[in-house]
């Protein structure tokens, strides 16, 4: 180095420089192509999901003229016994039948009646039972088309053949038929938010999950909540600093990172197996999310509490208050906010939760809506689960939308912390 | 009594005290004119009497609740004389009377049965009308004694402040509670499981097919539990889950805290969150209907044979996944990093990037290698994408086209169903629970461990 002049030097320098521009260079595109590969995760996500699932808030509707007659139906009077033994599904098919004379053959006539959903006669069911005096009458009712005449007709706009699946020509050659004169269209799909689960993707809905998904959260906000912030109350303002204090903390820290699968195997072992609670039930499935969103709650509480200034302590004590005064009647008013928005990101954390709750049930065939915390449910990402893994075609559409569903209400409780920080939370 | 309306009477009870309690010390202070004359303020006398009649009442009848129907269980059955020897033929019968007590069991019972179940239906009334008088009488005598003890020199306040610590100390211990829950639901039955099946065997054994036959002389009917093909599964998921992670998400931490403007940072930062907050299972429908043929069909177009659920689909969407969790916890210790140690750097003429690879990432490495490790732990306890996008099939291969299978999708798979608790086929769920257990523990522990060192370096 010593013998080196200082133009040497400089010549040295300048060799090199180009080449560590470059690599300056290269590593800066190296940091922007890692902020768009994750950008660009997010919009195909988003995409592909609404993409998938937009179609499924449409379904195919088949408009028919049904006569409540007597005589198909077999009853002569309209009330709770004559309504489970009526023949509805005959009335149905006298309808098609009626509006396609031209079928005569039997093989031809069975193909008719898969036009519409196998879940029609049950709306026909709930039309006469709200309205009696249709009895022997006729009326014109839009019916739920069979799922595959509805992935049919969407996904005529992607391609001029369309997608047949078990579609045959005759039967395409009636849907166009009825597309033409406007008797088959696509109205709002109010079914998938008033139904629950079915086996016929025409007739799935998410109202059973969405009401399981409400029981199961306020179970663990009920729960977590107060918990937690107790837990935090307790070690932020009276826990001595000694080994027990340290031995919590540890514990928290650690099981804010357990695989959430794990507390599934602990409600399973204990709450249904040792304790024999009901399977399936809300109830245990908001204990096992309390369990798994406590050390989220508690942390964030924690870090409330911290930021209160010792001042306001500090004022409170010397104006004669006991400790227990300080904080219930000064520190944790100024923490609540703070709090709230931790219990909003915990119960948002709870709602996208799906591996514990398999593990205790929740992942059964339910149908009914779930009217208490006892009453087996299931929630809506078990729900997204179970049609995934359906193989119709219909599924697929009804998936996303359960799905679009699910982030939205997410998204939701995200944004309202976010305001919530913003516009309660105080500078010191 | 119903248990909803007991506990809304109970709750009645518990305000009537309050109300009672806080009246008594009003009008005792007025009496004996003002407030200052009392050794506590009403409010706390109130409270008192509220947590005498409440608190021992609804421990009560939580206890009750709990055990209850262990207790009518052990009554009954000890009044059957011949009973089966074993637990499985024990639960059964009593599944019987019990849906015969509800009134629904289909076909003839038996008059043993018959009379087993009358005994049941009386017991169940009896430990009914016994709970809603046992809480009641508790409630209110108890409550009728706090209000008696009343005198304006009760140091009320401090009584309550003493219960209400004791309270919050118990809430606190709700996070040990549960991870003795955990050790103890999960050891206890994988103890019962490594009876059947040698630890050796579960630990080393290269063949894993859990299914246990219904006769004893079925073919095959032992089961394998070898779980070292889930064992590698997980590996091989979880590596190329890092291997998409670590780089991007370091890289995308770095580019927010040294070179972006403020209006990118501010942009940017929260859109990589978003990916944090998605539902696994919806990752996993996005694997297994998205990410999955699409590089099935780019490996046949270059003459590849992929398996339509592949580990690399899975282990791409899981490190999508974990992109934000190490980009935050990059990004939080890259700016804990002094800013006199850039400047240094800066001044003695190398560039930013060298500046960040030699003086930066060096200083900030303890605390991205703990993130690294908290998002390994989190990678391998990841259940849904891999249940929906990885298959079920216990391969042991190293080719990330094929399907493998992990150990949260095998836990999945033999606990969704029918459980038996007295066959190694359910147990083997908790035994792969425990190793999940401990080994998230160990690497949670280490990383938060070097987390909290090097924290304390600069501070």
């Amino acid at each position: 180095m010593t013998n080196l002049t200082q133009t040497q030097v400089r010549e040295r320098i300048e060799k090199n420089l180009a080449s560590r521009h470059r690599t300056e260079k290269l590593f800066r595109g190296l940091g922007i192509a890692s902020i768009a590969f994750g950008v660009l995760a997010v919009v195909i996500l988003f995409s592909d999901i609404i993409g998938k699932g937009s179609g499924a808030f449409m379904q195919a509707s088949i408009q028919l003229e049904v006569h409540y007659d007597t005589e198909v139906l077999g009853i002569d009077q309209v009330d709770d016994e004559s309504l489970t033994w009526a023949n509805f599904s005959g009335v149905i098919r006298q309808a098609l039948r009626e509006r396609f004379p031209s079928v005569t053959g039997r093989s031809d006539k069975r193909e008719l009646y898969t036009l519409v959903s196998s879940g029609a006669p049950f709306t026909l069911r709930d039309r006469l039972a709200e309205n009696p005096e249709l009895l022997g009458k006729s009326e014109v009712v839009w019916f739920a088309a069979d799922d595959d005449v509805d992935t049919f007709i969407k996904s005529l706009k992607d391609s001029k053949e369309g997608f047949r699946g078990r579609t045959s020509d005759q039967k395409a050659g009636w849907i166009e038929q009825l597309l033409e004169t406007g008797e088959l269209k696509k109205r709002f799909n109010t079914i998938f938010f008033t139904n629950g689960d079915s086996r016929e993707p025409e007739q799935a809905g998410i109202r059973a999950a969405l009401m399981g998904s409400l029981f199961t959260l306020l179970v663990t906000l009920a729960l977590s909540f107060p918990i937690g912030v107790a837990a935090a109350i307790y070690l932020e303002e009276y826990a001595p600093k000694n080994r027990w204090t340290d031995l919590i903390e540890v514990n928290i820290n650690n099981l804010a990172a357990v695989p959430s699968i794990v507390f599934g195997l602990l409600g399973l072992a204990i709450f249904i197996n040792f304790f024999e609670l009901p399977r399936s039930a809300p109830l245990v499935g908001g204990l096992v999310l309390t369990l798994m969103t406590l050390p989220t709650i508690i942390i964030s509480s924690r870090a409330a509490l911290k930021a209160v200034p010792p001042s306001i302590r500090e004022a409170a004590m010397g104006m004669g208050a006991s400790r227990m005064q300080v904080v219930f009647h000064h520190v944790l008013p100024l923490a609540m906010p703070g709090m709230l928005t931790g219990a909003i990101i915990g119960m948002a954390q709870a709602l996208g939760e799906t591996a514990p709750l398999l593990m205790i049930g929740m992942v059964a065939f339910i149908v009914d809506v779930p009217g208490g915390v006892t009453d087996p449910a299931t929630v809506l990402p078990v729900q997204i689960f179970l049609w995934a893994d359906s193989p119709e075609r219909a599924f697929v559409e009804r998936t996303s939308a359960a799905i679009m569903v699910l982030l939205s209400v997410l998204i939701l409780m995200n944004a309202s912390a976010v305001m919530l920080r913003k516009k309660l939370e105080r500078r010191w | 009594m119903q248990t909803p309306t007991l506990f809304a009477l109970l709750l009645l009870l518990i305000l009537v005290a309050y109300g009672t309690g806080f009246s008594r010390a009003l009008s005792a202070a007025r009496s004996r004119g003002g407030l200052r004359n009392l050794a506590s303020l009403p409010s706390y006398h109130g409270l008192f009497a509220a947590l005498w009649c409440g608190l021992p009442a609804l421990l009560l009848l939580g206890a009750w609740l709990i055990f209850d129907d262990a207790i009518i269980r052990f009554m009954v059955m000890h009044s059957i004389a011949d009973k089966p020897d074993t637990i499985a033929g024990q639960n059964l019968l009593y599944a019987q009377i019990q849906n015969l007590s509800a009134g629904h069991l289909i076909g003839e019972a038996s008059p043993q049965l018959q009379s087993a179940a009358e005994h049941l239906n009386q017991l169940r009334s009896n430990a009914n009308t016994l709970q809603a008088f046992l809480i009641l009488v508790l409630a209110v005598g108890l409550g009728a004694f706090a209000l008696l003890r009343f005198s304006p020199e009760l140091r009320a306040r401090e009584k309550v402040e003493k219960v209400l610590r004791v309270i919050l100390i118990t809430c606190a211990c709700a996070a040990i509670f549960t991870t003795v829950g955990i050790l103890f639901s999960v050891l206890f039955e994988s103890l019962r499981f490594f009876q059947s099946v040698p630890v050796s065997e579960f630990l080393f054994g290269l063949h894993w097919s859990p299914q246990m036959a219904l006769r004893a002389d079925q073919v095959g009917s032992s089961g394998a539990f070898g779980a070292v093909p889930l064992f590698t599964g997980t590996l091989m998921v979880s590596a190329i889950a890092m291997l998409v992670a670590v780089p991007v998400g370091l890289m995308a931490a770095i580019y927010l805290a040294e070179y972006a403007s403020k209006r990118v940072r501010n942009v940017a930062k929260p859109i990589i969150e978003i990916l944090a907050g998605v539902p696994t299972v919806v990752y996993g429908f996005f694997a297994a209907l998205t990410v999955a043929p699409f590089i099935r069909e780019l490996a046949t177009s270059v003459g590849l044979q992929a398996s339509s659920e592949s580990a690399l689909a899975a282990g791409l969407v899981m490190g999508i996944m974990i992109i934000p969790f190490v980009s935050s916890l990059s990004d939080d210790v890259i700016n804990a990093v002094p800013q006199s140690l850039r400047d240094g750097a800066l001044g003695l003429g190398s560039t930013q990037s060298e500046t960040v690879r030699k003086v930066v990432i060096p200083a900030a490495l303890p605390g991205i290698v703990g993130g690294v490790l908290l998002a390994v732990s989190r990678a391998i306890g990841e259940t849904m994408i891999v249940v929906m996008a990885a298959g079920l099939a216990a391969n042991l291969t190293a080719n990330p086209l094929e399907s493998v299978t992990t150990v949260t999708v095998q836990i999945v798979t033999l606990l969704v169903g029918d459980q038996e608790f007295d066959s190694p086929k359910t147990l083997a769920a908790f035994a792969l629970g425990l190793m999940l257990f401990i080994s998230t523990l160990v690497l949670n522990f280490i990383a938060l461990h070097v987390v909290k060192k090097y924290r304390e370096q600069y501070d």
